[in-house]
């Protein structure tokens, strides 16, 4: 991290714009494939079409494409431990065998 | 490039930082750090959701059809508009545009208005019709009946109006801290306190604005498209 004095980058506006009508179109997109059943995957898509709307917000409105390493590994380490949380709470419930099984 | 000590918009930097940017660049990695526990608070919500999705996916279904997603997609619309003029909001300042930044930091309060709008519509339905969490359930299985498509009331259908509630609440209490923070950079900006040198507050409360919108992004499909 540089301490020195400089320029902060500036995003130009068509950059925002373009981002702007594509987190729409996503958004046309996510209300879209919620109408078509994928099965097991629904839930999959769904946040597969939202996580691509969170980085194009975090990437450019947040300006964290530009920004340092610092921050990114700050809001990464917060996803993975999110993540982490969701997947051994998910291996735990879906593993259970229920009381009443003949198992 | 020399070293500007002091500036058009009459801030100083405070004197444990190096420099200006040092105080940007601290200030803003705060923000970040904030922002994570956002993240990790509102996740575990979302982790809860996953798993009584899982042992009652049933419950979700029903609990869903009394979400009405041409409200929820309106929302979604509002909230991503109200990113882009955050956004502009802080290109404005940067350009040192100073009427174009208030316009666009109003705009956004704007947004923040029309989403607690359809939000009150939205609560004030499911209010009427008895649909609280946990204990507040008041909901009459035959009136629900028409809502949902001959699909069965579950018993336990107060479990989806908890998440929702405390979802959906959790997350308004956060726009309208948000509208008091774009209130306050919107009073600053309009006097003259910000321009390309200084704008940090405006960079930090629309950090928090993106939250906001990111969080959203993710409850919009969860709670008004399960199918």
């Amino acid at each position: 991290m540089a301490h020195g004095t400089h320029e902060h980058h500036i995003i130009p506006l068509k950059t925002y714009w373009t981002v702007f009508a594509a987190l729409i179109f996503l958004t046309v997109v996510t209300v879209a494939a919620a109408q078509i059943d994928f099965g097991a995957l629904n839930a999959l898509v769904a946040f597969g079409i939202a996580s691509v709307k969170a980085s194009l917000v975090l990437g450019i409105f947040m300006h964290l494409k530009y920004d340092n390493m610092m921050n990114r590994v700050i809001i990464g380490s917060g996803v993975f431990f999110l993540l982490l949380f969701w997947f051994f709470s998910i291996i735990d419930i879906v593993t259970r065998i229920p009381q009443n099984s003949t198992l | 490039m020399s070293t500007v000590k002091s500036s058009s918009t009459g801030h100083h930097h405070a004197h444990h930082y190096e420099s200006a940017d040092h105080e940007y660049q601290s200030s803003k990695q705060g923000v970040w750090l904030f922002l994570c526990t956002e993240i990790l608070m509102f996740g575990g919500l979302f982790v809860g959701y996953a798993i009584f999705h899982h042992l009652f996916p049933e419950t979700f279904k029903v609990g869903s059809k009394f979400t009405d997603v041409r409200y929820g997609a309106t929302n979604t619309v509002v909230l991503l508009a109200s990113s882009l003029s955050m956004a502009l909001g802080i290109y404005y300042n940067q350009i040192r545009d100073k009427n174009k930044a208030v316009m666009a930091l109003l705009f956004t309060l704007l947004c923040g208005v029309i989403f607690m709008v359809i939000k009150y519509l939205e609560y004030s339905h499911k209010i009427h019709l008895g649909l609280m969490p946990g204990d507040w359930y008041r909901g009459n299985a035959e009136e629900l009946a028409q809502y949902v498509g001959g699909l069965e009331i579950p018993k336990n259908l107060p479990l989806y109006f908890s998440f929702y509630f405390m979802m959906t609440g959790l997350h308004g209490i956060h726009v309208l801290v948000g509208m008091g923070l774009i209130t306050w950079v919107t009073i600053r900006t309009a006097r003259g306190e910000f321009g390309p040198e200084y704008y940090t507050p405006v960079e930090g409360v629309g950090l928090f604005w993106h939250l906001v919108d990111l969080v959203w992004i993710y409850l919009f499909p969860l709670l008004y498209l399960v199918s």
